[in-house]
């Protein structure tokens, strides 16, 4: 009986000489992760835990980007809490704003993780980085701070359910769509404790960012991981990174064609169209064409998920030489420095500012209500972010719609849901 | 361990940003999470709970971010235990790293209504709601996760190893 690539990194990271579904094991950890605001409590505990030092300072990350630039005085306590760790026990991997992104962009971006990857990271998005052939989990903070004395993890060897999507993606459809159209069709618990593996033909033509989105919202249809085996595509992503901060260019594991999967599940990506999640949940799915109706207050063009260059240069496509409509608010923040700088460069800043967008400093900000831009009562946006649960950019009557960048930048053209072939 | 209360009833999929919206993740002092714990599902709940109350809810129960705040939030406003459908995996995690014990079962979470008086006993592996005089067999643990909720949770687990 053959594994699938989860089965084989987890089984990698332990003593083991096999593992199989539903056992429970505890591995070690390539990374682990915590933000400015989980990172508070695993520091707590493992400040009580009387720990002397944490297993590996090369090998634990912390990146406050949630609440920051710190928005009031008790997020900069919080901020002040990680900057203070990671002096007291040399943490390499911390990044002071100036250089933070949001985290899930960040880390594949300066080689901080690799294929064949263990990471946990205590924040649910952490599941992104399945995109490069790691198993990459969400956990908490006791986790964290447990991961960060011993450098292992506990975890249940999930089962793998196998998603094929066939054919060549339409114009305007990207990887936000392909992962927005899984969730629509398995439900917010469809992958429940389950490891999410994407492949076919079109997943093999897709590039790194559109992958890294996919992943992304693994945790959206309830999934342990999303993965992706890795491929040319992978290794070109990885050799191309500039100083990077790990050595070589990981490992690269493929599932064997006999594993075993708890569903197969086939997908006609041609078929697939724009869509957008409607409030207050992931899975509310319906085509952006069939939205035009649902006005808006707020465009977000940013986040974890949708919050790369590619995104960037999607949506600055779409607005050039366009105008915001009066009355509604286009927020657009690249998800890392080196994000930033390039828009700079390549003049999407000014085709942003000109539309009549702010074009902000990176920061989890809005996605999570957290700063820059929460929605008053009643009020409607829509996002490229990965969540739309109740009350969760803002007031809990207000609502958020999720979408990839071309269609939230259409959108914001009209000052209603649209689709982007109504505006180019 | 046993457990009794009133019951504080929820739906499916309630997600973390309602157990603890995000507006008060700038804090980790417990008493200041517990007065917003379920806020946003339901406004009143942290001040009308009683300390051992219980929590029953539908499927999926703390989907969303991976906020240890939230199970954090609801120790720490006095609720005994969680009985759901289902829980999704990163709450659940978090709950035996912590020691906030939670039960899933489908039929005690279809048949249990709010108000009710339930007790749990976890050894004894049975939930009765004793208003209703019904029971349901509790599923036990496995011995890996026995091991953590034993010790008190995760730190406590390690500590001993």
């Amino acid at each position: 009986m053959g594994h699938t690539i989860t089965e084989k990194i987890l089984l990698k990271h332990t003593k083991l000489k096999e593992i199989h579904p539903h056992e429970f094991i505890s591995a070690k950890v390539d990374i682990c992760l915590g933000n400015d605001i989980t990172a508070p409590l695993a520091i707590e505990e493992f400040e009580k835990m009387g720990a002397k030092k944490v297993f590996d300072n090369k090998r634990v990350v912390l990146v406050p980007d949630h609440f920051t630039p710190a928005k009031d005085m008790q997020s900069a306590n919080q901020c002040k809490m990680l900057a203070q760790f990671s002096k007291k026990y040399d943490i390499k991997n911390y990044f002071e704003i100036g250089k933070m992104g949001v985290e899930h962009a960040l880390l594949p971006e300066v080689g901080l993780v690799l294929p064949g990857d263990l990471v946990v990271g205590a924040d649910s998005h952490t599941c992104t980085y399945g995109a490069l052939g790691a198993f990459s989990t969400g956990v908490g903070s006791t986790d964290l701070a447990a991961a960060m004395i011993t450098g292992e993890c506990w975890f249940k060897v999930p089962e793998s359910m196998k998603f094929v999507f066939k054919g060549k993606l339409g114009k305007w459809v990207g990887g936000k769509d392909l992962i927005l159209h899984t969730i629509g069709k398995i439900g917010v618990d469809g992958a429940l404790y389950k490891a999410m593996e994407f492949c076919g033909d079109t997943i093999e033509n897709l590039p790194i960012d559109d992958r890294l989105t996919m992943c992304n919202m693994a945790i959206e249809a309830g999934g342990k991981s999303g993965i992706i085996a890795p491929d040319k595509t992978t290794l070109r992503y990885v050799k191309a990174i500039k100083d990077k901060r790990r050595a070589g260019n990981g490992k690269f594991y493929e599932s064997d064609d006999d594993a075993v999967y708890s569903s197969v599940t086939e997908f006609d990506a041609k078929k697939i169209e724009p869509l957008v999640a409607c409030p207050n949940l992931p899975s509310n799915v319906k085509k952006a064409s069939e939205l035009k109706d649902v006005s808006l207050d707020q465009v977000v063009i940013g986040s974890c998920t949708n919050g790369r260059m590619s995104d960037m240069r999607i949506a600055a496509k779409i607005l050039k030489g366009k105008k915001v409509k009066s009355n509604v608010r286009l927020i657009v923040i690249p998800a890392t420095q080196k994000v930033y700088l390039e828009c700079v460069e390549e003049g999407l800043a000014k085709i942003f500012i000109e539309a009549g967008g702010v074009f902000s400093t990176p920061t989890c900000g809005p996605c999570l209500g957290g700063h820059m831009g929460i929605l008053a009562e009643g009020e409607k946006a829509i996002a490229t972010t990965n969540r739309n649960f109740v009350g969760r950019m803002g007031h809990p009557n207000s609502g958020v719609y999720l979408s990839n960048p071309a269609v939230a930048a259409a959108s914001a053209v009209k000052g209603r849901i649209a689709h982007p072939e109504e505006v180019i | 361990m046993a457990y009794k209360g009133k019951v504080h009833k929820f739906g499916a999929d309630i997600n973390t940003d309602e157990i603890i919206p995000a507006r008060y993740l700038n804090t980790i002092d417990k008493a200041e999470l517990a007065k917003h714990c379920m806020e946003d599902a339901d406004k009143h709940f942290a001040s009308k709970v009683k300390h051992g109350d219980i929590i029953v809810a539908g499927k999926n129960f703390g989907c969303g971010s991976s906020r240890e705040h939230a199970p954090v939030s609801i120790k720490a406003v006095g609720v005994s235990c969680v009985i759901a459908e289902s829980f999704a995996r990163i709450f659940f995690r978090n709950c035996i790293n912590i020691g906030l014990p939670i039960i899933e079962s489908k039929e005690a979470s279809e048949r249990i209504k709010a108000g009710d008086i339930v007790s749990v006993d976890t050894a004894g592996g049975i939930i009765k709601d004793l208003t209703t005089k019904e029971s349901f067999k509790i599923e036990k643990y496995p011995a890996f996760m026995q091991k953590i909720i034993s010790a008190g949770g995760l730190m406590a687990h390690i500590g001993k190893k």
